[in-house]
C-alpha cells in the first residue's frame, strides 16, 4: 500500500451489501440449529398470540348488544364501549348537555395543535390561548361572572408586562397607552380594596351552569394536564433559575421546595390540598376542589420540571454566560435570550418524558373524588347489566391514552429536529 | 506611540486569590488611550485573570480598577456601564450557537444600546465586511470554521462600538492555517487606533502592533517594555527563560 504513488491510488467503493431479506434472515435467524429452532418456535408463538387476539378482538367480537348477557361466550364485548362511551368520555356531566364538553375537547385540541406550530410562536400564541381557554371554560361552566377585581388585576398585569416588553421597540404613544392600562388597573384595585368604588360584575350566561363537581371524563384529564403543565412550566423555570441563584435565601427556598415536593407522593399532596387546606382557610371561604387539584398538580410538576431544566442549564458551557456578561446584557436579557433558549433545547426529550408521565398521573385525582377519563371508564364497569368486561374498558382507555402520549412523543421529535435546524454542522 | 496621553485603564495595587493561591499580586498598570498592549507569560501566570478583571468577569479582592473614569465596584449598573465600553474576544469564541451570525452581532446593540433593529443590522453588515465574511451573515456559528467564528466574535464585540478591546488568547484554539486570518483583522483594528489589551503568544503580532509588551509570571508583572527592547534585551531571568522557550521553534 505504501508503495503505490499517490496519483495512482484509486478511490475504493465501499463493499456492496449483497444480502437482501433472505440473506439477512439466513445470517441472523438461521445461522445454526439452535437459532433455527428458536426462530421457528418464536414465529409460531407470535402467530398464535396475534391470531387469538384478532379472534377475540375482531372476528368473534360483539359490536352491538342490548346488555352484557348477549356478550357472554363470544369474543370482545365492544358493545359495552358502544353503550357506555358517553359515560367514559364525559363522566357525570349532565347527559343532555354533553355536547358542551365535546366541543370543549375540540376547542382545547385545536388550541394545542395550533400552538404546536412554530410559526405561531409570537403574539398569536397569546390570542390562541386567551380565546381557546375562554371558549373551553365557557362551554364547561356554562356561565361566568367576571368580577371587577379580576378585570382590574388583568389590566394591571397585562399593561405592566406589555409596556416593559415594548418599552424599547414600541412608539412612545403605545408604551404610554399600556402604562395607562396598568395604571387604571392599579387604581381600580386600590379603590376597590379601600371600598371607594362598588364591586360590579360582567355576567356571561351562555348555557346552564354546571359546577366542577359534575365534570368528568376526557375534558377533566385534558384540562388538568394542559393547564397543569402550562403553569408548571414557567414555575419550574423560575425554580431552576432560583436554585442556581447566588443569593442564599432564594437558593435555599427553591432547593427546599423542590426537595420537599419531590420527596412526597402526588397522592399525599392531592389529599393535603383537598382535606388539609380547607382547615387552614377562614370559615366560609372555599376553594373549588378542581382548582385545588390543579394547584397540587402544578406544584408537583413544577418541582420535577425545575430539576430537568437545571440539568439543561448546567450543560451549557461557562463561556456562554461569560460572553453574555461581557456584552453588557443584564440578568433577564442573558437568561431569556441566551441561556434558556439553549438549555430548553437540550432538555426537550426528558421534558416531554415528564409531560407524558404527568398526563397519565393526573388520573390520581380520583383520590379526592374527581373523575377523570380513566376513572370515568372505571365507572362504566359498575353497571351490573354490563359487569365482567374490564379488559375491553381498559384496552379502550389505554388506546385513548396512547393516542395522546404518542402524539406528544412524535411532536417532541419534530420539535427537536425543527429547533436544531442549521445549528448542527 | 499612537497615544495622546489620557489613561483609560488604571490598575492600582490589584490583588486576587483563588483560595490560598495568589493569582494576581500587586498589579499596577496604566493603559493610555489608543495603546496596544500584549501580555504574555507561562500558563497559570495570571494573564487571563488580569484582563478578565478589567470587565469584571472575575472579581479582584484588593486595589482599584478604573476603566474610562469609572471605578469598578459591586454596583451592577457600574459593571454594566463598563462592559458597554469594553469588548471582549475569547479563546473559545463563545458565539451563541442558537442564533445566526447576524443575530449574534445585533443582539447587544438592540438589547443593551436599544438601537433600532435596522440600524443595528446595517452596522453589523458593515463589520462583517470588515472581517471579510459578509456572505456568512445568515448561517449559524456551527457552520463556520474556527477562524471565521473568531472573526465573527471580533465583529460582535466591535458592534457595541467599544473604546477598549480585550483579547484572551484569541488564536490559541485555532488550527495553524487559520491564525493569520484572525491576526490580520486584529492588526487592521490596531491600525485604526483602538485601545487593545491582548493576551497572546503570537510574538510576530506583538512586534507588529504592540506599544508595550508585558511579561507576567506567578501573578506578577515581571517586566514590561517596548517590543524591540523586550525581545532584544530582556532584563529579567524569568523573561529570558520564557522567551527562550517560546522563540526556540519560531
Amino acid at each position: 500500500m505504501a508503495d503505490i504513488p499517490a496519483g495512482e491510488r484509486r478511490q475504493l467503493a465501499p463493499p456492496v451489501d449483497e444480502t437482501g431479506a433472505l440473506g439477512w434472515a439466513r445470517r441472523n435467524l438461521f445461522s445454526g440449529w439452535g437459532n433455527g429452532i428458536t426462530t421457528v418456535v418464536l414465529i409460531v408463538a407470535v402467530v398464535w398470540l396475534v391470531s387469538s387476539f384478532l379472534n377475540w378482538a375482531v372476528i368473534n367480537a360483539v359490536w352491538t348488544a342490548p346488555s352484557g348477557q348477549e356478550c357472554r361466550g363470544h369474543g370482545a364485548c365492544w358493545a359495552l364501549i358502544h353503550e357506555k362511551y358517553r359515560l367514559i368520555f364525559f363522566g357525570t356531566y349532565p347527559y343532555e348537555q354533553q355536547w358542551r364538553p365535546l366541543l370543549a375537547i375540540l376547542a382545547m385540541l385545536t388550541m394545542l395543535v395550533l400552538s404546536s406550530d412554530r410559526r405561531m410562536w409570537n403574539t398569536r400564541l397569546i390570542w390562541i390561548w386567551t380565546i381557546g381557554s375562554f371558549v373551553t371554560f365557557l362551554l364547561m361552566f356554562g356561565e361566568f361572572n367576571i368580577s371587577s377585581g379580576l378585570i382590574y388585576f388583568v389590566a394591571l398585569v397585562v399593561g405592566a408586562i406589555v409596556q416593559s416588553v415594548r418599552s424599547t421597540t414600541g412608539t412612545p404613544a403605545e408604551v404610554w397607552g399600556w402604562r395607562a392600562v396598568a395604571g387604571v388597573g392599579l387604581l381600580g384595585l386600590v379603590l376597590r380594596i379601600v371600598g371607594i368604588i362598588p364591586a360590579w360584575t360582567i355576567p356571561i350566561h351562555a348555557f346552564t351552569y354546571v359546577e366542577t363537581g359534575l365534570w368528568g371524563g376526557l375534558p377533566v384529564t385534558i384540562i388538568l394536564a394542559t393547564y397543569g403543565l402550562v403553569f408548571a412550566f414557567p414555575y419550574g423555570v423560575l425554580l431552576a433559575l432560583g436554585r442556581r441563584s447566588k443569593l442564599p435565601l432564594i437558593k435555599g427556598l427553591c432547593v427546599g421546595f423542590i426537595e420537599l415536593i419531590r420527596g412526597v407522593p402526588l397522592i399525599s399532596l392531592l389529599i393535603m390540598a383537598s382535606v388539609m387546606l380547607p382547615l387552614f382557610l377562614p370559615s366560609g371561604m372555599t376553594i373549588d376542589k378542581f382548582l385545588r387539584a390543579l394547584v397540587a398538580v402544578i406544584l408537583f410538576a413544577g418541582a420535577y420540571i425545575a430539576e430537568i431544566i437545571r440539568g439543561g442549564l448546567q450543560s451549557l458551557p461557562k463561556g456562554q454566560f461569560e460572553a453574555a456578561d461581557a456584552m453588557g446584557l443584564n440578568y433577564p436579557q442573558k437568561t431569556l435570550l441566551i441561556i434558556l433558549p439553549q438549555a430548553l433545547r437540550v432538555v426537550i426529550p426528558p421534558l416531554i418524558n415528564t409531560f407524558i408521565g404527568f398526563f397519565k398521573d393526573t388520573t390520581l385525582v380520583l383520590i379526592i373524588g374527581i373523575f377523570d377519563f380513566l376513572n370515568a371508564a372505571n365507572q362504566a364497569l359498575v353497571d351490573p347489566a354490563w359487569a365482567g368486561f374490564p379488559a375491553e374498558i381498559y384496552l379502550f382507555a389505554a388506546f385513548v391514552y396512547f393516542c395522546f402520549c404518542f402524539s406528544m412523543s412524535r411532536y417532541a421529535k419534530y420539535l427537536e429536529i425543527e429547533l436544531n435546524k442549521g445549528t448542527r454542522r | 506611540m499612537a497615544t495622546n496621553g489620557t489613561s483609560v485603564i488604571q490598575l492600582k495595587g490589584v490583588n486576587k486569590w483563588y483560595g490560598q493561591f495568589h493569582v494576581l499580586s500587586d498589579i499596577n498598570l496604566d493603559v493610555k488611550e489608543g495603546e496596544k498592549i500584549v501580555i504574555c507569560g507561562p500558563s497559570g501566570s495570571g494573564k487571563s485573570t488580569l484582563i478578565r478583571c478589567i470587565n469584571r468577569l472575575e472579581e479582584h479582592q484588593q486595589g482599584d480598577i478604573v476603566v474610562d473614569g469609572v471605578t469598578l465596584s459591586n454596583d451592577v449598573k457600574n459593571i454594566e456601564s463598563i462592559r458597554r465600553e469594553v469588548g471582549m474576544v475569547f479563546q473559545s469564541f463563545n458565539l451563541f450557537p442558537h442564533l445566526t451570525i447576524l443575530e449574534n452581532l445585533t443582539l447587544a446593540p438592540i438589547w443593551v444600546k436599544k438601537m433600532p433593529k435596522k440600524e443595528a443590522e446595517e452596522i453589523a453588515m458593515g463589520l462583517l465586511k470588515r472581517v471579510r465574511i459578509p456572505e456568512q451573515a445568515n448561517k449559524y456559528p456551527g457552520q463556520l470554521s474556527g477562524g471565521q467564528q473568531q472573526r465573527v466574535a471580533i465583529a460582535r464585540a466591535l458592534c457595541m462600538r467599544p473604546k477598549i478591546m480585550l483579547f484572551d488568547e484569541p488564536t490559541s484554539a485555532l488550527d495553524p492555517e487559520m491564525v493569520k486570518e484572525v491576526l490580520d483583522v486584529m492588526i487592521e483594528l490596531a491600525g485604526e487606533g483602538m485601545t487593545m489589551l491582548c493576551v497572546t503568544h503570537e510574538m510576530g503580532f506583538a512586534r507588529a502592533v504592540a506599544d508595550r509588551v508585558i511579561f507576567m509570571d506567578r501573578g506578577e508583572i515581571v517586566e514590561q517594555n517596548e517590543p524591540e527592547e523586550f525581545f532584544a534585551h530582556p532584563k529579567n531571568e524569568r523573561t529570558k527563560t520564557f522567551l527562550g522557550q517560546i522563540l526556540h521553534h519560531g
